[in-house]
C-alpha cells in the first residue's frame, strides 16, 4: 500500500480535486454545491470526492442522505512541512554555490595594491 | 546580491527538471561541478564534504555530506557523458537507498556572464521517484513542490 504522502501528492495532482479542496477551505459543502462549477457528472466528483477521503484531506458526514464535506488540513501541513525542507536542501546548496562563485571572482579580479 | 529562483517541474512519472541562474561565467560555473577543491565547498550546503572523484566518461565519484546532526549521507555515481564547459550527464545514487539510481543531466547556458543550470533527472520507474521523495532526500521531492505550488496558488486565488 502507498504511504500516506504518496496518497495526499497523488490526490492533489488532479486539478479538479484542487479546486474542491479550495472551495471547500471556505467551509463545509454538499456533494451537489461541490459539483455546480464543474462539467462533470455528480459521479465524477464522487470519485474525486474518494480520493480526497482516502487521503485524509477531506472528512464526510454520517448521513448517507446528507454528506457534507469538511476540508482536514493536516495531511496538506505535512506535505508543507516536507515541501519546505525540500525547497530548504536545494536552495542552500545554491545559495552555497552563490556565495562561492562570488568568492572566486573576487579573488580572480586584479589585485589592488595594500599597504 | 539578489536570490535567484529555484524552480521545479515534474515533467513525467519519471522526470523531473530543475532550474537555476547563477551569477557567474559558464566556464566557472563547470569547474564548480567537475573538480574536488570546489565541490568541496559548496556541494555540501555548508557541511562538512568528502569529494572523491575520478572525472573522465566512466570514471566514478562519491560525495559525503556530514551533516550538523552528526549523520553522514554518502552519494555516489558515474560520468556517462562530459562535453566541457555545456553538458554533464552522470548517475546519482543515495547509498541510503541502493539501487534506486537517476540520471541527471546538466546543461549550462550562458548569457551576459551569467549561467543557467538546468538538471535533468530521470528515474527508472515511478516507484523510484516516488521512493526519493518519500526518503525526504532532494530528488524527487519536486512532485510535491509542483501539486502544492498550484494547489497554494488556487488557495490564495
Amino acid at each position: 500500500m502507498a504511504d500516506r504522502l504518496s496518497e495526499v501528492f497523488a490526490a492533489l495532482a488532479d486539478p479538479t480535486r484542487r479546486a474542491i479542496l479550495a472551495r471547500l477551505s471556505e467551509g463545509e459543502a454538499t456533494v451537489n454545491e461541490l459539483a455546480k462549477p464543474f462539467p462533470v457528472s455528480l459521479q465524477a466528483i464522487s470519485k474525486h470526492l474518494k480520493v480526497l477521503e482516502r487521503a485524509g484531506l477531506i472528512v464526510r458526514g454520517r448521513d448517507a442522505q446528507w454528506r457534507p464535506c469538511r476540508l482536514d488540513p493536516e495531511p496538506l501541513r505535512e506535505v508543507a512541512t516536507f515541501v519546505e525542507q525540500y525547497r530548504r536542501f536545494w536552495d542552500e546548496r545554491y545559495a552555497t554555490l552563490d556565495t562561492y562563485l562570488r568568492d572566486l571572482r573576487d579573488q580572480s579580479a586584479p589585485e589592488r595594491e595594500t599597504e | 546580491m539578489m536570490t535567484e529562483q529555484l524552480t521545479v517541474d515534474r515533467m513525467s512519472d519519471t522526470e523531473l527538471v530543475m532550474t537555476r541562474v547563477v551569477d557567474a561565467p559558464r566556464e566557472l560555473v563547470w569547474a564548480c561541478h567537475t573538480r574536488a577543491e570546489h565541490l568541496r565547498r559548496w556541494w555540501g550546503r555548508g557541511n562538512p564534504l568528502d569529494v572523491e572523484i575520478d572525472f573522465r566518461v566512466g570514471g566514478k565519484y562519491r560525495y559525503v555530506e556530514h551533516a550538523a546532526d552528526g549523520n553522514a549521507y554518502a552519494f555516489r555515481g558515474e560520468f556517462l557523458e562530459i562535453e566541457a564547459p555545456s553538458r554533464l550527464v552522470q548517475t546519482f545514487e543515495f547509498e541510503g537507498m541502493p539501487g534506486h539510481v537517476a540520471t541527471d543531466s546538466l546543461v549550462l547556458t550562458e548569457e551576459n556572464g551569467r549561467t543557467t543550470l538546468t538538471t535533468t533527472s530521470r528515474f527508472t520507474t515511478k516507484d523510484d521517484l516516488d521512493g526519493m521523495v518519500s526518503s525526504g532526500m532532494a530528488d524527487g521531492a519536486q512532485r510535491s513542490y509542483v501539486a502544492l505550488d498550484a494547489l497554494l496558488r488556487e488557495l490564495s486565488a
